[in-house]
């Protein structure tokens, strides 16, 4: 292709003019394709939002972005599966990530009784000053209060659970569970918080009491369940995994979210390839329109297409020249899909009311607010398969127009 | 030394069942600042011998030479390139573009060619107002008669002083004050600059500036005698 950019100048003034000479056609072509990227962005950053609320969620009910126990205890959660409270390396490394992030917990399977009913569920012992962000369980605690302290008395049970059991704030209720002798040990708490849960299952089967006060109950002083670790961001754990797994002493298990749950790892590893189906879905509809916009014009120029020829455009000149004007058309739609969709996401990132279908959102493990997410990797995304596909579908076109008889095209009327 | 040499093209068409002869056997040499008419009734393959020469359609056999190009070996590339260093066309109908002024269409063929600009505008601005369009440069096609139009596509098809210019049937939409100007210049740029000229034409006034005269019939030359 012989193209300066004297030759491309003159390329691109004919491809722009060309681009309004049918400025209706041209129109509508902008409005469907700024609509579609609109669209493919605005959808993304929804499905984003709530994929991420499910996998906060999701990590949330693990809980935590790294856990640290022993190596049966995913297997058999049970007492016997415990390990002492952190000390010495380990200690220092879960330090030295800041500001406290870190909470080792008790998590052993008990039977709690009311008066009228008793049911199996999880006995969770906490540190309860870490538990908001472990757990987030105090923020939720709509009646009564969460835990004070490690030994608090007192124990908080979800809302379902306390309709199961009949029972309320301010009870009585015994809590059954089996210390390491496999002995029975039971212990009578009185309800002093009820929380709501965004996931039923959980607010059905986990009660929380103080940390101590587990301990004691099962005779295990100074030794937990889990250490529950969080860094900054669920996407990057694998640095803070890598110091502690370092840290580590031996016999003890470390696992990262996604190694512990796979479905949510899947989720997380599918989201990209969804967003990428989703878009390509969208320009498939969108690419229907924009060849027909091309095979159009370059129908209704077939004549001066072959006066180009005839005057010493090469045919590479002419592909580029309408390739060009399908750059210039896709690069005029996206900015006004950009700024549309940004435009509309931004005022809906402080939260989307979804609870109108709450109770599906809760079924796929979301909240009932829905966070936009606009990343700038699905802004590239978008605008990339849009540009990349848009060149391609083009081509065929383009190589048509390039290759036609000039004296059929210079005679056509 | 030879412009144009052309041995034993024949070219054909089919329209429905019938074969229709465009070019039959036909030899011809043009020597280099040749002012040439070929003239003949329609269909008597005189557009078919200049888009022939011009590299535009393809003979089914017969070789065509352009100075020292062997056309029919040249790839479209090469025939692109062939008709925009050496050739101008002159079509009957103005064929400009229309989303393009007159002086972009005249500069269209030089910023191919990958003239500077500055050299661009003043060759267009000098060959524009030769050809009588001065103040007209930013007019676009729909915006000029239909003289002024093909006075347009002649200023395009000489600005870059080509070694041949092909012209087919160039005054078929002027009126005679505009013909006689066109063929003016037409002769001007033959004598003094030694441009070849090859014009397919009806019109006897325009075969009064031809030098040699070929006639054709039926895709053959029936003769071919100087002026």
């Amino acid at each position: 292709m012989r193209l300066g950019p004297r030759q491309l100048s003159i390329v691109l003034t004919l491809s722009w003019r060309n681009l309004w000479r049918n400025r209706r056609r041209t129109g509508i072509m902008l409005g469907a394709i700024s609509v579609g990227v609109w669209a493919m962005i605005f959808m993304t950053a929804l499905m984003r939002g709530m994929v991420d609320d499910m996998l906060v969620q999701g990590i949330r009910s693990l809980p935590g972005h790294i856990q640290i126990q022993h190596p049966d205890y995913l297997d058999d959660p049970s007492v016997v599966n415990s390990i002492d409270e952190p000390r010495g390396a380990l200690l220092a490394a879960l330090q030295g990530g800041g500001a406290q992030r870190w909470a080792a917990r008790i998590r052993v399977p008990a039977v709690i009784a009311s008066e009228r009913e008793s049911r199996g569920v999880e006995l969770i012992g906490v540190q309860p000053a870490f538990e908001q962000e472990i757990s987030g369980i105090p923020g939720k605690t709509g009646e009564g209060r969460f835990l004070e302290s490690s030994d608090d008395g007192g124990l908080v049970i979800g809302a379902r659970l306390a309709q199961r059991l009949e029972t309320r704030l301010g009870k009585r209720v015994v809590i059954m569970s089996q210390d390491p002798d496999n002995n029975i040990s039971e212990r009578g708490y009185r309800v002093v918080g009820i929380y709501r849960a965004e996931i039923a299952a959980l607010e059905e089967s986990r009660v929380y009491a103080g940390l101590e006060e587990v301990q004691q109950l099962l005779g295990i002083d100074g030794r937990v369940s889990q250490i529950i670790v969080y860094g900054e961001d669920y996407r990057d754990v694998d640095s803070r995994y890598r110091s502690l797994a370092e840290a580590l002493p031996g016999g003890l298990d470390i696992r990262p979210w996604y190694r512990i749950d796979t479905y949510l790892a899947a989720m997380f590893e599918m989201m990209d390839g969804f967003v990428l189906v989703w878009v390509i879905i969208i320009f498939l509809a969108l690419s229907f329109g924009l060849v027909n916009t091309l095979v159009m014009a370059i129908f209704e120029r077939v004549r001066e297409i072959g006066l180009t020829q005839a005057l010493g455009m090469r045919p590479s000149q002419i592909v580029l020249q309408i390739l060009l004007e399908s750059l210039l058309l896709l690069l005029i739609g996206l900015a006004v899909g950009n700024g549309l969709a940004i435009a509309t996401i931004k005022p809906l990132e402080s939260g989307l009311d979804v609870s109108i279908v709450a109770e599906g959102m809760a079924m796929m493990g979301a909240g009932s607010v829905l966070y936009p997410s606009l990343t700038l990797h699905d802004l590239l995304l978008a605008n990339g398969v849009v540009i990349l596909l848009g060149i391609l579908t083009s081509i065929l076109p383009a190589w048509r127009a390039a290759h036609l008889d000039p004296i059929r095209a210079l005679n056509m009327h | 030394m030879t412009a144009i040499s052309c041995r034993q093209l024949c070219k054909t068409f089919r329209q429905g069942d019938e074969t229709i002869t465009g070019l039959d056997h036909v030899d011809i040499d043009i020597d280099s600042g040749e002012f040439v008419c070929l003239s003949g009734p329609s269909g008597s393959g005189k557009t078919t011998l200049l888009n022939a020469i011009g590299g535009l359609d393809t003979p089914d056999s017969g070789e065509i030479r352009i100075g020292d190009l062997q056309v029919e070996k040249l790839d479209r590339g090469a025939l692109a390139d062939m008709r925009l260093h050496h050739i101008g066309f002159v079509f009957q109908s103005y064929n400009l573009i229309p989303v393009l002024s007159a002086r972009e269409n005249v500069e269209f063929v030089m910023q191919v060619q990958g003239v500077p600009a500055a050299e661009r505008h003043n060759k267009a601005a000098a060959i524009l107002r030769e050809v009588g369009l001065e103040g007209l440069e930013d007019r676009r096609p729909a915006q000029l008669s239909g003289g002024q139009q093909q006075r347009v596509a002649v200023a395009r098809a000489i600005v870059s002083r080509p070694d041949l210019v092909l012209a087919d049937e160039p005054t078929a939409n002027l009126d005679s004050v505009a013909s006689t100007q066109l063929m003016d210049l037409f002769a001007e740029l033959n004598s003094n600059h030694g441009v070849t000229f090859v014009i397919a034409t009806h019109d006897k006034r325009v075969m009064r500036y031809a030098r040699r005269l070929i006639r054709m019939r039926d895709g053959r030359i029936i003769s071919d005698e100087a002026n």
